[in-house]
Order: C-alpha cells, then structure tokens, then sequence
C-alpha cells in the first residue's frame, strides 16, 4: 500500500513539475475544448435561426422575361436585385461567392409560360456551402410557391376546383422536447468531454512507461524489491488523479460556456447546471481508470515517446467510436448498452441532457462494465511489466 | 551498516545460461564477488556482461543456473535479496523535475526505508559522495559527474552490502570517471562487495582485485591480475587479456 502510494505521489509530483503535461491537463482540454465547442454551436445556432426572421435577398437575371414571377417575390417580402447575366456568368458568380443564389430566367420563359408549358427557371446555388444552402432552400421554396400560384389559377380558369391538385395535406408533427432537440445539437458535447478526459491522462501515460524507459530509469526502477504490479497501479492511479481533476474543469467550462450559448433562441433549453454537471462527473468516474488503464498498457508495449504518442492517438479514438455510431444510427438508451464503455456513458450523459429518467441499474451496470474491464486491463498491464522484454 | 567478512563470498553466480533467440547471450556463466573486493567483469561490448548482471539482479531469468546474493536465491526471494543488493544498472537515467533529493529518497520509500532514516541516510551520502551542493536542486541539468553521483547515491541508499554496477564509467569524462574510482574504492574501504562491468581494460587493471573475463557468453578467466599475469605468460596486461580473448575480440 505504501508502495503504491510512494509510485502515485512521486508521478504526480514529477507530472506537476512538467510544463507539457500541465498546459494539456489543465488548460488544453478543460478550457479550450469546452469553449470550442462553445462557439462552434453559437455558431451553428445563428445558421439555423437565419430562417424566417431574416430578410430573403436575391438576384434575378432577366427578370424582364418574367415580370409576373419578380412581382410575385417582391410581394413576399424578398430584396430582389435585378441584373443582366447570362446563365454561365451567374454560374461564375456563385462558383467565385460572389453572389450566394442566382436565379435565371432565361428568353424562352415568356412564350412557354404563355402556352402553359413547363417554362424552365433556373436557380444557381452551391450546395456544398453551408452558409447559403438556406438561401438556396428558401428560394426553391419561394418559386414552388409561385408555381402551384399559378397552377391553381390555371385550373380554376378552366373551371377545376383547384383542391383536385392537392390530393395529400401533410401536417407535420414534431414530438421533440426543446431539451431534446437540444440533445441533436449538443450531442457531441459529451464526446468532448470523454475525448478531454482521455486526452488528459495521454501524457501521464506515456511519461510514466515510455518516457520511463527512453529516459534510462525503467531498469534502476525494475531492479528494486518491490511487486510490479504497485509499480503499475501507482502509474495508473495518477493518471486517473489527472483524468479526474481536468474533469472536474472541464466540466465547470461546460458550465459557464453553455450560459453564453443562445440555445433558447431556437426554443431549446439546455439542462446543464451544477447537478447536472455533478452527475456527469459521477457516470465517468468509472470510465476513468478504463481510459488510464487502457493507455497504460498500450504505452508499456512502446520503447520511445514519439512512438507512444502515435500508437495513443490511434488507441484514443477506440473508446470514441461507439459514441460515432450512437449518433450515426440515433441509438436510444437502452439497459443492454450499458454494458458498453463510453457509449453507456454517452448515453446516460444524453439522457440527463434530454430531461429523460435514468434508472440506477443503468447507471450501476454501466459503472460496473467499466471497472471490471479496467481491471482486467490493469491485470494485463501488470502482467507484461512482470515480463523480461519489459527492459527493452 | 551491515557487517562484512573480508574475502567472503556474497554474489555467486552459479551455470547461468540465457538465450535470446539464436544468440547465447550466457552459457554456463560461474563466478563469485568477495566481500571487500571489487570484481571486475570484463569483455568486449556484446560479450554477455550486462546479461550476467542482469540476471544477478533479477531482472532476467536464467534459462539454466541460479544466482545468489548473500546465499539468498534471487530468484526464490527477489525481494529480499534485493534488499542486500545495490543496482546501477547501463542506464542511469533520472527524473530531471525531481531534485536529487527526491530521486534519491524515491527509491529509498521504494526499499521501505522509512522517513527519518532516510533523511539521515540522504544527509549522509551527500557528504560522502560531495553532493550538498547540489543535493536540493532539480536534475535538469546536472552535468555527467553529478549525475552518477546521484545515481549511484539512488542504488546505496538503502545501504546495501553489495554493489553491482553495469558500465559505470561510459559517457563519463575524465574526471567524473576519476571521482567514480575513488568512490569504488571508498566502497571497498567499507568491506563492501563491488561488482563491476567494463569494456575498458585500464578501467579493470586501476580497480579490480579479481577479474572475470567473458567472451561470447562464457567465462574466459576468473583469476585475480598477477594471476591472469602469470598464467597467459606475458609481461603486460593488454598482452594478457589479448591472450586470454584468443585475440579475436576486440577489447579496448
């Protein structure tokens, strides 16, 4: 016991002294990471809101040919700014952002739109920028509208109840909670939050196996009469003394950021207090010694830190994954996940976030699959420093 | 300090044999260390040396052979012959954002050493060793002689009967190696055991009562200087030991 107290404080200590280790436990991943992502979702949110409160701008080129179409958008409310182009000069225009939409009416409008043809309208847009994808969408909208406008004029003028055109009313109905459509938004939160935790523990890590060894003391340290294993364990443990206190940071950031993030513009509410952040703390307790056992042992198998560093960076999005597929395929929480590391964490974070009730069982079977495969890590992790190819 | 019979056998190795592969890093590998007497291990690099070490450390464990500290088996009893034991083994790295003190005292908690024990023992190495100065400042930077002071402090603090050490003088400059020989010496002076490993000749010749020579695994002579003198036929040393290698490996 003393043993393994002796190893913990004297890493912690030499880890305290390390600017590197320092900078990315307490100010890399518990500030930076939260305020990222703070400004990312303000971001996102202002995209989403541009919607209905912002006035629709946008450019016509030959709106002479269709005079009826321009009055029509003037009506609702829409800047139409009228230019001579051609159709491969607004291409260029939109291709260079120039102009975020175009829409081309081109000559042949008038008489195909007078002998009730489809009269072609073209709209210049680039889908793959995100910025004007809703301008582009609003416009498409604007010129439906005008289109079944004039559609049911045409059917009444020949004396057909419009209506016959209309032959599905689609109503939607949206059940998401303002905190659960939140959750779609604030999603990757707790990706973050085990990702900084992981990224915390990283150097401890590697400093105490690695760099262990790259530094010449590894064999001085195997050499003394003391069970490897305390060896191991003290190793792990101050990591996890690392892991544990950035969590608590970054968890704090989180607070504080998310009373700067605009969520109720959109009608969401973010359940992010004190209690909330406290629970959090409480479900990735258990994945902590997970995450430091786990990279512990990876780091053992590695002679140099460079080499310790890359083979972490790819072992770091191991626990990662399941929280990709959680939101790929919208996993909803379920007992039978709990027994999953990370993503029965995510899932629990999620449900907390969205106001659902979190049974106990859930809580303690996910606590309990993270501790046992950490122990088991650990056993292995003992069981290679026990070995000869340890030396190096 | 523990008690020393000059002469008495206290490191024993005993058939020691490991391979690595294909390679026969030690066959058969049999030779004592004397209480009061500095051993001296000598062969060229990649002779076996650091594999015989290691195995008397416990670090490595024979493919055949046992070894023992103080007749205790390190392999039956790691920890407690380790207790009897101190280790500087090839690489004598340090933690640079501890001070000395707290590289030393380190290993002191790690050999159960309680505190103010410890404080005195530290107290006490660093005078002997010529550390004051320096004692309370942190690694990083430490020139190559204040380090091996420290390092060497790190293996003899828990007052080990017995000192083994692996290539100490290499990356060493003149006169970090001149104060290493004087704190061998002072080892000796102490009735301690000193096991040493070399490549350098003149390293051996300066210090050792006996010397062990090992080539390709194998013990080529264990005899003490005049002996090793007498026995090879020639007047000088470097004659002797070339005799002795069969002239095929290269020993600076």
């Amino acid at each position: 016991m003393r043993t393994l107290f002796t190893v913990f404080a004297k890493e912690f200590l030499d880890n305290l002294r390390d600017r590197r280790t320092l900078i990315s436990a307490l100010m890399f991943g518990p500030l930076f990471g939260p305020l990222l992502f703070g400004v990312m979702v303000t971001q996102m949110l202002k995209q989403n809101v541009v919607e209905s409160d912002e006035l629709l701008q946008l450019t016509v080129a030959g709106s002479v040919n269709a005079p009826g179409l321009t009055r029509f958008l003037e009506a609702q409310n829409v800047k139409v700014t009228k230019v001579e182009m051609s159709q491969a000069a607004a291409r260029d225009a939109v291709r260079r952002g120039t102009v975020p939409v175009v829409i081309v009416i081109p000559e042949d409008y008038p008489t195909l739109f007078a002998s009730s043809a489809p009269a072609p309208v073209f709209l210049v847009a680039d889908s793959a920028d995100s910025t004007t994808r809703k301008t582009a969408d609003r416009a498409r909208r604007m010129l439906a509208a005008y289109g079944s406008t004039i559609a049911q004029l045409r059917l009444q003028v020949r004396g057909v109840n419009p209506e016959v055109a209309v032959p599905v009313a689609v109503n939607d109905v949206d059940v998401a909670t303002p905190a659960g459509r939140a959750v779609v938004v604030l999603g990757f939160m707790t990706y973050f939050v085990l990702f900084a935790l992981l990224m915390e523990g990283l150097y401890l890590a590697i400093d105490s196996t690695a760099g262990e060894r790259e530094r010449g003391s590894l064999e001085a340290l195997l050499s003394l009469p003391v069970a490897r294993a305390y060896l191991v364990g003290g190793k792990i443990l101050a990591t996890c003394a690392y892991m544990a206190i950035s969590l608590g940071l970054s968890l704090t950031a989180f607070v504080f950021v998310f009373r700067f993030v605009p969520l109720e513009r959109i009608g969401m509410s973010a359940n992010l207090g004190w209690g909330t952040a406290l629970a959090f703390f409480g479900i990735c307790l258990p994945f902590i010694p997970l995450g430091a056992a786990l990279m512990t042992l990876v780091a053992s198998f590695t002679r140099t830190y460079r080499e310790a560093q890359t083979y972490l960076t790819t072992v770091l999005l191991v626990p990662t994954l399941p929280i990709a597929f959680a939101s790929i395929y919208s996993l909803k929480t379920k007992s039978s996940l709990m027994f999953i590391p990370s993503l029965s964490q995510h899932l629990l974070m999620t449900s907390i976030l969205k106001d659902d009730a979190v049974p106990l069982v859930d809580v303690l079977v996910s606590a309990a699959a993270s501790l046992t495969l950490a122990t088991l890590l650990f056993w292995l992790t003992a069981r290679h420093w026990r070995r000869e190819s340890m030396l190096g | 300090m523990p008690t020393h019979d000059r002469g008495k056998v206290v490191i024993e190795a005993l058939g020691l044999s490991k391979r690595f592969g294909r390679v026969e890093a030690a066959c058969y590998v049999s030779f004592a260390a004397r209480d009061g007497e500095i051993t001296g291990l000598l062969g060229a690099n990649g002779a076996g040396k650091s594999t015989c070490l290691r195995m008397l450390y416990g670090v490595l464990t024979p493919d055949s052979g046992r070894a023992c500290i103080d007749g205790i088996d390190i392999l039956g009893e790691t920890s407690k012959a380790r207790a009897h034991l101190g280790v500087m083994p090839h690489a004598t790295g340090l933690y640079n954002n501890l001070t000395a003190r707290e590289n030393i005292q380190y290993f002191g908690t790690l050999h159960g050493m309680r505190a103010k024990l410890l404080k005195s023992r530290i107290a006490e190495l660093a005078r002997t060793l010529g550390m004051e100065e320096f004692i309370g400042r942190r690694v990083k930077g430490f020139s190559q002689g204040q380090r091996i002071k420290v390092a060497l402090a790190r293996a003899l603090v828990h007052d080990p009967g017995n000192v083994v050490l692996d290539e100490p003088t290499n990356g060493l400059d003149v006169m970090a190696i001149r104060n290493l020989r004087e704190m061998l010496l002072s080892l000796k002076a102490q009735g301690r055991c000193v096991l040493f490993s070399s490549h350098v000749m003149q390293e051996v010749a300066a210090l050792c009562d006996r010397t062990v020579i090992i080539g390709r695994g194998r013990v080529l002579a264990d005899a003490t200087l005049p002996e090793i003198r007498q026995r090879s036929g020639c007047d000088s040393l470097e004659e002797a030991f070339l005799q002795v290698l069969g002239g095929t490996e290269g020993v600076s």
